[in-house]
Parts: structure tokens; sequence; C-alpha cells
């Protein structure tokens, strides 16, 4: 045993004593200088930085937004280049999905997952790291090119042959697919952690019946990744194949064809909506229980929804083919598996009503959010059940209308959850609250400046305006409306600027927040805010769905934990019956160094394929540093 | 809020084994991610296959021998790999450092036919989309056989070192035996696919 | 079909966001999660999933009917082939006489009143063919052939548009369809058999020498003359089309000019170079291009 302290036992059998903390703070922590910020392997920290990155990025992807918007606002206008433009909404759409949607509802439930269901640290703690770091050099390698003009501008899903060797130039299409691998990366990183978080580290009772909805749908979410991203793995690598070593996945006259990028990006990209999608399904669910004082009416339903949606989210993804040249009768069975959708999607809106009508709402920020969801979600659904359609595909696909449907979707059913879950999760993860009064402002003016700027899109795309044009000539009936969107899109910027100065300035100045501000349910209320190192002074055991409003003021725990090294529980999947004892990895800086290793070689094979082969040899360095052991006591077994 | 102890864990192993090991999961889920890799794989073999006149579009199948000793010494490494394993799980040391040892050799002898494979194949990937999709497939079936070479070599080394007598290193080592019979099994289709689909 | 889906679904968005607001605003009774509440709020749920599956069954089988009647043409022979390229139309007129057979661009005329089959093909990147008040869109996919049916009731000029992303220029690919009476698009197709017209004008003649003795030649076709080219639009009858620049720009004397003086400013990253010429250079081509009717 390594451990030189005398007091207290490294066994935790005497609860509640200052000691212990006090030990297994030390034990847990991240101590400060530069060094440990850059080794710590909490979820916690790692979390917020993932969630403060995203929303960087989103930051960023408003900004682009509002320059398309600037440029569109009058017919012909010369602020921006094509050129530019093209660079332009190809990177809007390439981070906004890439680098925020899908990283922050990943980033999301890497701070929440282990904490709702009472664990210590998530699974794999380094390689939490680790996707951190990845995600961050994707994203920094499509801003700089951006930056330096040489940024993607083949639109987010990078058609072929356009994006092939013959016509795209230069390095730019090269970024855009190696952007790609480092969030795939990332992103899988992500799900293989929350699987096994779920699966293996529930605390002792949180049954398959009491997992918290969230942990439900970040599960679902983690296995669509899991089962979609190797397609877009595929296509990325197969396209730098085709650009750098003359492969002929995709030219016609040698065998490929330009149909099959379209079949591996979309049998990637529409589980992708999903992926965005469904966390937010879960945040709805945390939330309105909260907000309405009762459990989610309909937990089964709700679980099997999301399921169905997962396991549908791969049979429909030909509908973004319709026009393509695929036989059209054929595709009248993706218009049926794209409508069944509605069914699991309408049994969330009706569960959700339901718990509505029966609970006792308090008209609390997030659930104002929740309401804008609800009202915005319904109309970009409907809007989706029309261009899944083959007829009306036909005319409103590559328009208006479909950017109006998906910003619908995206913004309304995704992003507002998103706000409203961080104005309800913000005081545990900072200790302190948002402002109410400048979140109904924020909730307004989004709301307003979002239908004031997205409907009327609809109506673009129904007279005819394409989607992905510089500039539209001053004859056709278009320049009104582009003008009111371009107006309205400041409304909407204005409340998230109001958003973004509420999240800094409460993270200094807000009112501290205490464990549960809200009186919720879940686990990740029952520890203080923001959580100690070590999450829990002792892992709770789980006898309902509801732990927190079971047994009024007393919590059940478990005792027994080492308090030396970091341990947690290991569980088995199904009841959550306590398996082993197991030890987390402490802090460590080999992630980073892996990280840095596998982007220069990964950045390196834009521009010749043998650095595949050299830099492989710093990667195999740095992994087997990160994987020797350390001889702490967390390698005793 | 209130503790109330209701249950007492210091009695639980320090290390579960087996799918009580987080790296077990760990490794099925990276498993489930490679197969369904090698899947789409496949699938866009025969998708290429179905769009063009003739099949392989302008090349002989490929020659069977390579592939074939390939296979079959695959399907031999399988043995001593489930031996590693069994001996890991009762951790008895000496063997589980020998057969790693043989391990190392068994994932390292195969790499000499898929050498061979490559020209057996009669095409080369910047010739036509046959030949890119079956240089794909083996290239990375190729990277998967030499990360678990290097996996075991590595693992080899610190079985020699004074870490090894660690329930936690008996876990990698079965965890590392579990990749390999993925590899192993993985590579069955492949096989079919590229060597005997062009002869039906 | 849209008014049929925008009905249906307005309705049903309707009703989610009445109760909803129901929901909202109601008074409440006693305690949340009594037991018959839960068990009527079950029915009240499960009968709005029922009911959501008769609706989308229902939509579904429209569309599915409303498919098979925009499929049925589809094995007609084509009349017309449509190229699409970075970033203008080439259509050629089909004829069993290859004699007979005539290129255009960006201007597609067709017959009131029948069906006209289009054979649609690319050969650089995918584009889109779309005239929104005709039919819906088609893709143009390199190594692949498409086919759209085109049919006008009612003579007319019909703006038409790249729909899928094409590069740089995907912003100005138009296209105008000129729907006519059959006997005056028979007249103008025998029309556009014809080689090109000889000048008259005397700075249209020395227009032509011009454009026979710089690179224009290399890329352009003018039938009738030395000029043979193919990477650029036949030009045997620029004069007669509306537009020129795929929609860029009426087709004028000033503005034909004003296109070959600088390509690259009206329609940056085109493929037509800038040719540097006098300006009274420039003066005989523009009245030679008019005078191509
Ligand atoms: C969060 C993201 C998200 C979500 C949730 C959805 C949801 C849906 N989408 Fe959308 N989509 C998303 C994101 C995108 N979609 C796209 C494009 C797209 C296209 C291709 C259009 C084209 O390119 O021409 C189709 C056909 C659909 C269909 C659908 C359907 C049927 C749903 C369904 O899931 C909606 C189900 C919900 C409903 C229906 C409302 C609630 C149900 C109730 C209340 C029950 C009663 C309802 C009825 C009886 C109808 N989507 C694109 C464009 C990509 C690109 O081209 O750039 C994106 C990004
Ligand atoms: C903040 C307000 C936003 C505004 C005003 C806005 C505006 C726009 C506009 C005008 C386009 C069309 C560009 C074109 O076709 O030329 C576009 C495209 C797109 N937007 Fe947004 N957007 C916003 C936020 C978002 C968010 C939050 C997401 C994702 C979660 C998103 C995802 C996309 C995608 C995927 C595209 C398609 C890009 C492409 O065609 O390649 N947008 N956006
Ligand atoms: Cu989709």
């Amino acid at each position: 045993m390594t451990c030189q302290d005398k007091t207290p036992s490294p066994a935790d059998l005497a609860a509640g004593n200052e000691p212990a903390e006090a030990f297994l703070r030390r034990t847990w922590s991240t101590p400060s200088g530069l060094l440990a910020a850059l080794s710590t392997v909490d979820h916690k920290v790692v979390g917020r930085r993932y969630i403060a990155t995203a929303f960087m990025f989103l930051l960023l992807g408003g900004v682009l937004a509002l320059a398309m918007r600037l440029q569109l606002a009058f017919p012909e206008a010369r602020f921006i280049s094509a050129d530019r433009y093209n660079q332009i909404f190809t990177v809007h759409g390439s981070n906004m999905m890439f680098l925020f949607a899908v990283p922050v509802m990943e980033a999301m439930a890497v701070y929440l997952v282990p904490l709702m269901v009472g664990t210590r640290n998530i699974a794999f703690p380094r390689l939490n790291a680790f996707s951190y770091w990845i995600f961050l050099a994707g994203g920094l390698l499509l801003w700089i090119s951006l930056l330096l003009d040489t940024g993607p501008d083949v639109g987010w899903f990078a058609y072929v042959p356009l994006a092939g060797p013959q016509y795209g130039a230069g390095k730019r299409v090269d970024i855009w697919a190696q952007m790609i691998t480092f969030t795939e990366v990332s992103a899988l990183a992500v799900a293989v952690e929350i699987v096994v978080t779920v699966f293996k580290l529930r605390a002792p009772g949180m049954s398959l019946n009491r997992i918290p909805l969230f942990v439900w749908s970040m599960l679902v979410t983690a296995f669509l990744v899991i089962l979609a991203m190797p397609a877009i793995m595929f296509s990325s690598s197969s396209l730098i194949l085709d650009r750098l070593v003359g492969t002929q996945f995709y030219n016609p006259s040698e065998g490929g064809d330009a149909l099959l990028w379209q079949h591996l990006f979309w049998f990637f990209g529409h589980p992708e909506v999903y992926i965005i999608f469904l966390p937010a399904v879960g945040m709805v669910s945390a939330m309105i229980s909260t907000f309405t004082r009762r459990p989610v009416f309909g937990y089964l339903p709700l679980v099997l929804a999301m399921i169905a949606t997962g396991v549908l989210a791969f049979g429909l993804w030909v509908h973004h083919m319709f026009v393509a040249g695929l036989p059209r009768l054929g595709s009248s069975f993706f218009t049926a598996s794209s409508m069944a959708i509605a069914i699991p999607a309408g049994t969330q809106i009706f569960c959700w009503l339901a718990t509505l009508w029966d609970g006792r709402p308090i008209f609390k920020t997030p659930l104002l959010f929740i309401i804008g969801f609800l009202i915005t979600f319904v109309i970009g659904g409907m809007t989706g059940v029309m261009v899944a359609s083959v007829p009306l595909d036909t005319q409103v696909h590559d328009t208006y209308f479909v950017v109006a449907h998906f910003h619908y979707v995206l913004i309304g059913g995704s992003v507002f959850p998103l706000i409203g879950a961080i104005y309800y999760w913000f005081p545990k993860m900072t200790g302190r609250m948002m402002s109410e009064r400048l979140g109904r402002w924020a909730f307004g003016l989004i709301f307003t400046g979002f239908h004031l700027t997205f409907f009327p899109m609809h109506i673009l795309g129904l007279q005819g305006m394409p989607r992905r044009v510089y500039t539209y000539p001053p004859e056709l009936p278009w320049a009104g409306l582009n003008l009111f969107v371009s107006l309205s899109a400041i409304i909407l910027a204005a409340g998230f600027l109001i958003f973004f100065t509420d999240a800094v300035r409460s993270f200094k100045f807000g009112p501290a927040a205490g464990p549960n501000p809200w009186n919720a349910s879940t686990l990740e209320w029952a520890t203080s805010s923001p959580p100690p190192p070590y999450n829990f002074r002792h892992i709770p055991v789980v006898q309902s769905a509801e732990p927190l409003w079971a047994d009024g003021e007393t919590l059940p725990v478990a005792t027994g934990l080492r308090l030396d090294r970091r341990e947690v529980i290991v569980s088995s999947v199904t009841g959550a019956e306590p398996e082993a004892r197991e030890s987390m990895p402490a802090n460590s800086i080999w992630p980073l160094l892996a990280a840095i290793a596998t982007s220069v070689m990964l950045i390196g094979s834009i521009f010749t394929p043998w650095a595949v082969i050299w830099g492989a040899i710093p990667i195999a360095i740095t992994l087997t540093g990160w994987f020797w052991p350390k001889q702490t006591p967390e390698d005793e077994s | 809020m209130k503790e109330r102890i209701a249950l007492d864990l210091s009695k639980l192993p320090l290390h579960g084994m087996g799918s009580a090991s987080l790296t077990f999961w760990g490794t099925a889920a990276f498993m489930l991610i490679e197969g369904m890799g090698f899947a789409l794989t496949i699938a866009i073999y025969f998708y290429l296959m179905s769009l063009a006149p003739r099949w392989p579009i302008e090349a002989p199948p490929p020659d069977l021998l390579p592939g074939t000793v390939l296979t079959l010494l695959l399907l031999v490494s399988i043995v001593p790999n489930m031996l590693v394993s069994r001996w890991a799980q009762r951790k008895e040391l000496r063997k589980v450092r020998l057969g790693l040892i043989a391990m190392a050799f068994m994932g390292a002898i195969p790499l000499i036919p898929r050498v061979f494979e490559f020209p057996a194949l009669h095409i080369s990937w910047d010739d036509d989309a046959y030949g890119s999709i079956v240089w794909t497939i083996l290239g990375l079936h190729t990277i998967h056989i030499v990360t678990d070479l290097i996996d075991t070599i590595v693992l080899a080394c610190l079985m020699f070192s004074k870490h090894a007598d660690n329930t936690r290193r008996y876990g990698d080592v079965e965890d590392n035996a579990l990749y390999w019979n993925f590899v192993v099994l993985a590579w069955l289709p492949l096989y079919g696919c590229i060597y005997w689909v062009p002869r039906l | 079909m849209i008014s049929l889906f925008v009905a249906v679904c307005g309705v049903v968005f309707v009703l989610v966001m009445v109760v909803m607001t129901w929901a909202l605003v109601r008074r409440r009774n006693p305690a949340p999660g009594r037991p018959q509440t839960e068990r009527s709020m079950g029915r009240a749920v499960s009968a709005a999933i029922v009911g959501t599956v008769l609706v989308i069954t229902f939509l579904t089988v429209s569309s599915f009917y409303a498919t098979r009647s925009i499929d049925w043409r589809e094995a007609d022979p084509a009349t017309v082939v449509v190229r699409g390229q970075q970033w203008w139309w080439q259509f050629t007129y089909l004829n069993a006489d290859p004699a007979k057979t005539v290129q255009t661009a960006n201007e597609l005329h067709i017959p009131v009143g029948t069906d006209v089959r289009l054979r649609l093909e690319a050969t650089d990147v995918i584009h889109s063919f779309w005239v929104p008040n005709l039919t819906g869109k088609q893709d143009l996919v390199p190594g692949r052939e498409n086919g759209l049916t085109l049919h006008a009731s009612k003579p007319g000029v019909y703006r038409g548009q790249c729909a899928e992303f094409c590069g740089l220029q995907h912003s100005h690919m138009a296209l105008l369809v000129v729907a006519e009476e059959p006997d005056d698009y028979a007249r103008w197709l025998e029309a556009q058999r014809n080689a090109a017209v000889e000048p008259a004008d005397r700075d249209a003649v020395a227009g032509k020498l011009v454009f026979m003795s710089k690179p224009c030649a290399a890329c352009h076709t003018i039938r009738g003359t030395a000029a043979g080219g193919t990477s650029g639009p036949d030009l045997t009858h620029v004069g007669s089309r509306s537009m020129i620049g795929a929609g860029l720009l009426e087709n004028t004397r000033g503005s034909i000019a004003a296109w070959i003086a600088d390509p690259q400013t009206l329609k940056p990253g085109n493929n037509m170079p800038l040719v540097p010429l006098t300006s009274e250079e420039l003066q005989q081509l523009s009245a030679y291009m008019s005078e191509l009717r």
C-alpha cells in the first residue's frame, strides 16, 4: 500500500466525517497549475470545457450565419464574393453539425451522465480527455482554414464529383474530410464511454426502469453514433484516398459511382440528425418533470419511442436523394419509413402534453424554452413529413423550404431544449443561478427572432428560391422577404447575445445555488453545486425512479469504497447489482500527447500518404505511455 | 441531504473480471464499431459489383494461394490464443508470458502471406473501383493485424516487467485475446468476398 | 398535394397547440399523479397515437398515388438531351437524321400540349434541372442517365435554375423554357437547323474575322463557319436567345460587348477567359453576335 497518510483508514467505513471528505478530495481533485489542467481526467472539468468550446463554435457559426444574411439581404449584393460565400455556408453547416450540435450534446452527457447514474467519473476518463483534445484540434483545423481563405466550399455534405479530385481544387476538401475524421474519432470515443458508463457504472439499484430519461436518450444516441459513424469514416477516408492516391471510388468512368457517396453520407447523415435530436428529447423529459412537479407521464413509451426512433433512423436515408434518379416507386418505401417516424415523435409529444396537463407548471426559463420547443418542433416535424413525400420533395428539395425545415428541427428541436438545459443545469455546473429576468428576455427574443427569421424561408422555398445561392436577381419576387429575414436574424442574434452575456455574467456574479435549487428528483441534485471532484461523498443507493422525491430528506447510500484511490462501483447491466469496486485512472498528460500525435498524423496525411506510416510511430509511443502502469494505488487489484 | 447507510461494499473485489470488467465492455464496443466498418466495406463491394458490367471489372479473380494460406494461419492462431486467454484467467504468469510470445509470432507470420496477397489481386488500387475496394479491404484488415500485433508485443513486455502479476494485466491479456479472435473472425467474410465472390 | 399536406398538418398542429395551451392554463385539481387521471391520460395518449397512425397512413398512401402519376411517362424516347455544365446548360435536339440534330444553350423551346422527354446528363459535377412552374426537379449525375418529362399546357416563358449546388457560380446557372404553339415550335426548330447567317453589316463582317482569329473559335461552335470549339455554348443562333450567361443578362448588343470585355467580373470564376480586345474589335464582335439570329 503506497498510502502514507495515517488517518483515516483507506476504506471508507467511518461515514460522514470531515477527514474522509478531505481525503477523497485529495484523491480525486485536479491540482492547480497548467500541467494539471492539461492532465485532468475529471469528467466535470472535461465536460465543462467541452460545453464551453462547443458554444464557442455556436457563436462563431452564428457570425457566419449573419454574414450570409447580410449578403442575401439585397439582390445582387456584393458584400461577399461567390467564393467566400461558398466557404461560409459550408463552414457554417459543417461547424454547426460537427463542431456544435453533436459535440455539445455529448458534452452535456459527459458532464451529466456520471452524476445522474450516481458514480464518480465517466468510464475511460483518459479517453474522454483525449476525445476533447481531438475535437478541439478538428475545430481549429476548420476555422484556421477558413481564416486563411482555404475553407471548404462544397457544402456540408460535400457531394462528389464537386468534392472529388478533379473539381475540388487545392486542399479545401481534404481539410473538410479530415475535420470529419477528427470529430468522428472524438464522437465515437464519447459514445463508447457513455455506453460503458450506463451499462456498468450505475448506482446500486438503478435497474433499467429507474434510469433517468436523459441517460436513456444518451444511451440510444451513443448506439446511433457507434453504428452510423463508421459510414462517414469510410466516406471521408475514401474521399481523401480518391484525392490523394488516385483510388476510383467515386469516378464513374472507372467503375466508381457518384451516388455511392450520397448513400454513404446519408446512411450516416440521417441518424446524425437524431444524434442531435434524441439528447434534446432526454433534456425535455428531465426538465418537464421538474417544472411540473410530477414524474414524466409514460416512462416506458418514451423509452420505447427513443429506441424506435433510433432503429428507424437507419431506414430513411434515401429521403435525401429523391431527385437523384433512383427509381421513384422504390423511393416510396422511404416515404413510408420517414413518415413512420412521426409515430414515435408524436408519442413523445403526447406524453409531454399529458405531463403538462396533469402537473403544476412552474413558468421558469427552462419551461419557457420547452414550450418554445413544442411549438417549433411540431412545425418542423410537419414540414419534415411534407418533404418526405416524393411529389412534394421534387419541388422543394434543395430550396429554402428545406433550409427552413431543418432549422426548425435543429434550432427549435434541439437548441431550444439545449438552452433551457443550460439554464437548468448551470447552477449544478457552476454553483450559481442564471438570471430569470434575462432568461425571459433571451427566450422572448430568440423565440420571436427565430420564427420571424425562418418562417418566411418556407415561403421563399415555395417561391422557388434555391439554397446555396450567393445572390439572386432583382427581377424575382424574393427580395422583400429576404430583407425581412435578414433583419429578423438580428433579433435572433440579440437573443443569443443576451443568453451568452447572462451565462458569462452569472458564472462570476450569479446568486449561489445550493445543491437542489429546482427541487428536482434525479441524483445529480443530491450532491453540492458544483459537485466535489469525487461527485458523491457516498455512492447513492437507488430505490425508485425519482430518488430525491421518494424519501423526503434522506438518501440511502453505500459505503465501503476506498478513499486513497479513485474507486467506483461496477454493477450489473440490467439490475445494477454491485459486482466489483473498480479503480479509475488518475490524471495523466498522455491523452493530450496522444491527441497531439494523432493530430499531426491526420493533418500530415492531408499532404502525403506516408504520414500515416511515420505518424503512427508517435501515436504508438504515446499510447504505450498512456497504458503503461504507473504504480499508483489505482493499479492494485 | 441526510444520508442513510443502506449498503456496505467493502467486501467487493477490487477489480472485476469478465463481464464485470469495464475494459471488456470497451473492447466490445470498439469491436462493434469496427465490425460495422467491415460490414460496410462488404456492402460497398457488392454495391460496386452490382453497377459493373463485369466483375472484377478489368482483372482476373485474385490468386487463391496467399489469401488461403493467411486464412489458415489465422484460424490456427485461434488455438494458442484461446489457451493464452485461459491461462490469463487462471493467472498462470509463466504460461501467459510464453503464450504472448507465441501470439506475437502468430500475429507476425500472417503478414508474410499478406504481403503477397496484394500482388495476387492483379490490380492496383488506382486502376478502377474494383481495385480500390479490394485494396481498401485488405489494407483495413492489415491495419487491424498490425495494431493487434503491436498491442500483443507491448503486452508481452509488460508481462515481463514488475507490473505483471496483477489481475488487471491478466484482464488486459484476456481482452487482447478477445480482440484477436475478432480480427480473425472478421477476416472470414472478407476472405470469401475478395477471393470467392469473383469466382461465383 | 401541397395543399392536402398543408391542410392536414395544419389541423394537427392546431390541435396539438390547443391541447398544449389548455394543459398550461387550466385550473388544477388537487394532486398530480392520481391513478384515475393516469389511466384516462393513458387512454388519451393511446388514442392520439392511433390517430397519428391513421393520418400518417393516409398521407403515405396519397403520396404514393401522386408518385405514380409523375412516374408513368418515363418509358418514352427522349427528344432533347440536357447536359449540365459548370455553369450553363447545353440542349441537343435529337433527330434520327444526325444532320438534323441541333445544339443550343440555356434556352429550351418546347411545344405546348405535348410531353417532351428530356435525357439528363452531366459531364463535370452534379446539377439539377428545375423549372418550378412546369415540374419538379431532377438531378443530372455524371456517369448516370436520368430522365424528366416536361409538359406545358400554356405558351409562355418559364424560368428555371440549377438546384443542386455545383460550385462557384451555381447561383448563375439559370435557363429559360419557351413553350410555344406547335407550329411556332416547328418553325423555330427549322430555323435552328440552319447554319449561321452570313453577316451583312460592315462591323459584323469585321467581327466575324475577329471571332475566327482570336481564341473564341477554340471554345465555341458557329455552324457554317470554321469555328468548331465545344467547351462553350454553341453560338450559331445566339442572337435569337433572350438572355446570355445562363440567365445573367438580357441579350442586347451592349450586354454582349460587356460580357466579352470582362466575363470574369460579371460572372466571377466562369470558364470563359478574358480575351484582350481593342474597343473597336469589341464593337465589331458584338455586332456579329447580335446578327447571329
Ligand atoms: C434535429 C434534426 C432533425 C430532425 C429531428 C428531423 C426530423 C425529420 N425530418 Fe429532417 N430532421 C432533422 C434535420 C434535418 N432534416 C433534413 C432534411 C430532411 C429531408 C430531406 C429534404 C430534402 O433535402 O429535400 C426529409 C425528407 C426530412 C424528413 C424529416 C422527418 C419526416 C422528420 C421527423 O422526425 C419529424 C417527426 C415529427 C413530427 C411529425 C412532429 C410531432 C408529431 C406529432 C405531433 C404527431 C402528429 C403528426 C402527424 C399526424 C403528422 N428531413 C436536413 C437537411 C440536410 C441538408 O440537406 O442539408 C436536416 C439537417
Ligand atoms: C443562429 C441562427 C442561424 C441562422 C440565421 C442560420 C442561417 C442559415 C442560412 C441562411 C443557411 C443557408 C445558406 C445557403 O443555403 O446559402 C443556413 C444553412 C445551414 N445551417 Fe444555419 N443558421 C443558424 C443557425 C444554425 C444552427 C444552430 C444549426 C445547427 C444546429 C444550423 C445548421 C445549418 C446547416 C446544416 C446548413 C446547411 C449548410 C449547407 O447548405 O451546406 N444553422 N443557415
Ligand atoms: Cu433525413
